[in-house]
């Protein structure tokens, strides 16, 4: 269009070139395309068919007594409730002690420490953590809780699973707070606020909702682990909410069900595998529609 | 605010629209004075050798072109900079007869004597009425119907009263952009400061929200002493009493609005307010 206009600057387009240019590039996003479909293919195959198996395996087996009966030797129609109730206790005693100190470690990160060497150590140690192989930290809480005090715990499992969730909780309340424009902090110190009330009054509200999906999901991650419990809390065949004893959990229960060689409780192993995921579904929902509805 | 209007026709200015206020007063007390200023942002000097005053209940434009350290004197004021390590102010800068770089110097103290305002609103994540009592609170102990009548007359004296009245309690990051600001301006005004830094208060705002803006910034001055950044002529024009020209990070004049504008005394200013640079 310009070219009519003024015709002295704009060189003629040479036609050719541009259409065989055009096919190249079509050529390159069928290409693409096609990979990328591929890919996701192969995975979205793998993710339905476990969850196929999980849904139809599990649901069969699912019945009341899962949710009412302990577990119990093979044959004598047991179910899960220990197990459930040893997970939700230590996943929620994890999950309270992990998260305040995730919370000020992040807010040291995010406040106090930009830019500084310690800082650097501090979030590259806490990186190392979050992707560290969950039996390592089993293993050591093994040999700091479990050695030293003469036998598995549920403390001790407690222990392991705050551990996980730590740095799952450091490294999105640092993110969360690095999204606050430094305009907002200098607007509440330009007030004459020190500087822990800008923190904890201004900074951690607004950035409260993200943190809390970062804990949802934290609690959803720790709540599947199994390594970690192993050389922990160990499992408990009977009923036990005491937490220097020996405890349940429903990762450990699958974990050993699905191993034997008894029919119903190979069954049972399927009911409590249902139940984590659809737990853990539910906590990841919770978090995206909290995440979602605040912003 | 309709006689303040009146008072300043935005639009209908002669000269290019840079038609300037003639009331300028040089004989007003200084609020507060800066002799030989320097600030560096580590190895860089931002500001050369400043020195000027900021009279007593006026207005004081700060122009020029972008990066010539017009902020960066805004933010040595109540001493923002400091929350950034390898910022540093050296000289002068007298209020109250104490040099406010030193040192011992109280920056909460000092921050809620001299108040400032940001480009952009800064409404914090709460209610309308926890944001302007926010403030309040970091610095006096009040009853509740104390602070119910003080926040009452901040919003009222930054015209924002009648808009939120019946939604205290809602959040404020429901209100407008001009709203939001004017939200900022009465949570600034609610702690009583002296001085109002304003940093480009209108450059995110719509004309309108700018007119109310620049209207309730003639308003406030009858109260307070007030330091505004702009990169609009015609704003400086419009509201300050005095105004200095910056470039390179010196101050290279400082004069009242109607000399600065229509008979500057240096050659660069000339240059500047004409449009042939920056």
């Amino acid at each position: 269009m310009s070219a009519s206009i003024q015709p002295s600057l704009a060189p003629a387009k040479n036609l050719a070139v541009a259409a065989s240019l055009g096919r190249s590039r079509r050529r390159g996003d069928v290409l693409a395309r096609g990979l990328s479909l591929a890919a996701t293919a192969i995975g979205l195959v793998f993710l339905v068919s476990i969850l196929v198996t999980l849904f139809y395996k599990g649901f069969n087996a699912m019945n009341l007594s899962v949710f009412t009966e302990v577990t119990r030797p093979p044959g004598s129609n047991g179910g899960l409730l220990n197990a459930i109730v040893g997970s939700v206790i230590q996943v929620a005693l994890g999950t309270a002690i992990g998260t305040p100190i995730g919370l000020l470690v992040g807010t040291y990160l995010a406040e106090y420490a930009r830019g500084s060497a310690f800082g650097g150590v501090v979030r590259f140690v806490s990186d190392i953590l979050l992707s560290a192989p969950s039996i390592l930290i089993g293993l050591f809480v093994y040999s700091l809780l479990v050695l030293p005090f003469g036998g598995f715990s549920g403390w001790a499992g407690v222990a392991a699973l705050a551990i996980i969730i730590v740095p799952i909780v450091v490294r999105t309340t640092e993110d969360m707070l690095s999204l606050i424009p430094n305009t907002l902090r200098e607007a509440v110190i330009g007030l004459g606020a020190p500087k822990w009330k800008m923190i904890v009054l201004v900074c951690w509200r607004s950035a409260i909702p993200g943190i809390i999906t970062g804990v949802l999901l934290g609690i959803a991650r720790i709540a599947g682990e199994t390594a970690p419990l192993l050389f922990t809390s160990l499992g408990n065949n009977a009923w036990s909410t005491d937490l220097s004893q020996p405890m349940p959990s429903l990762p450990i229960t699958i974990y050993s069900y699905a191993g034997s060689p008894f029919q119903d409780w190979i069954e049972l192993a399927w009911a409590g595998a249902l139940v984590i995921t659809l737990a853990v579904l539910g906590l990841n929902i919770a978090a995206r529609s909290l995440f979602s509805g605040k912003k | 605010m309709s006689s303040t209007m009146t008072q300043h026709p935005g639009t209908a200015a002669g000269f290019g629209g840079l038609e300037a206020r003639s009331d300028a007063a040089l004989n007003a007390t200084a609020r507060i004075a800066i002799r030989d200023l320097d600030f560096h942002y580590g190895a860089n000097q931002a500001l050369k050798g400043i020195s000027m005053d900021y009279p007593e209940r006026q207005v004081t434009g700060m122009i020029g072109p972008s990066g010539c350290g017009k902020s960066t004197l805004l933010r040595v004021l109540n001493r923002m900079y400091s929350l950034y390590p390898g910022q540093r102010a050296t000289g002068q800068v007298m209020m109250d007869g104490r040099n406010i770089l030193d040192d011992d110097v109280d920056m909460n103290e000092l921050r809620s004597k001299v108040g400032m305002v940001f480009q952009k609103p800064t409404p914090f994540p709460m209610t309308i009425h926890e944001n302007i009592a926010f403030g309040i609170r970091l610095h006096e102990k009040l009853s509740r119907s104390q602070m119910d009548e003080r926040i009452e007359w901040a919003l009222t004296r930054a015209a924002i009263w009648g808009e939120v009245k019946d939604r205290l309690h809602s959040s404020a990051m429901g209100l407008s952009g001009g709203q939001q600001q004017r939200l900022c301006i009465a949570r600034t005004i609610a702690v009583r400061p002296e001085v109002i830094l304003f940093d480009e208060p209108t450059s995110a705002l719509d004309p309108i929200s700018t007119l109310k803006i620049e209207e309730l910034i003639d308003e406030l001055k009858r109260d307070f002493t007030i330091a505004i950044v702009t990169h609009n002529m015609q704003q400086a024009a419009r509201c300050a009493d005095q105004v200095a020209f910056f470039y390179l990070g010196e101050l290279v004049e400082v004069a009242p609005a109607a000399q600065l504008f229509t008979a500057p005394r240096q050659q660069r200013t000339q240059d500047y307010i004409t449009g042939r640079f920056g």
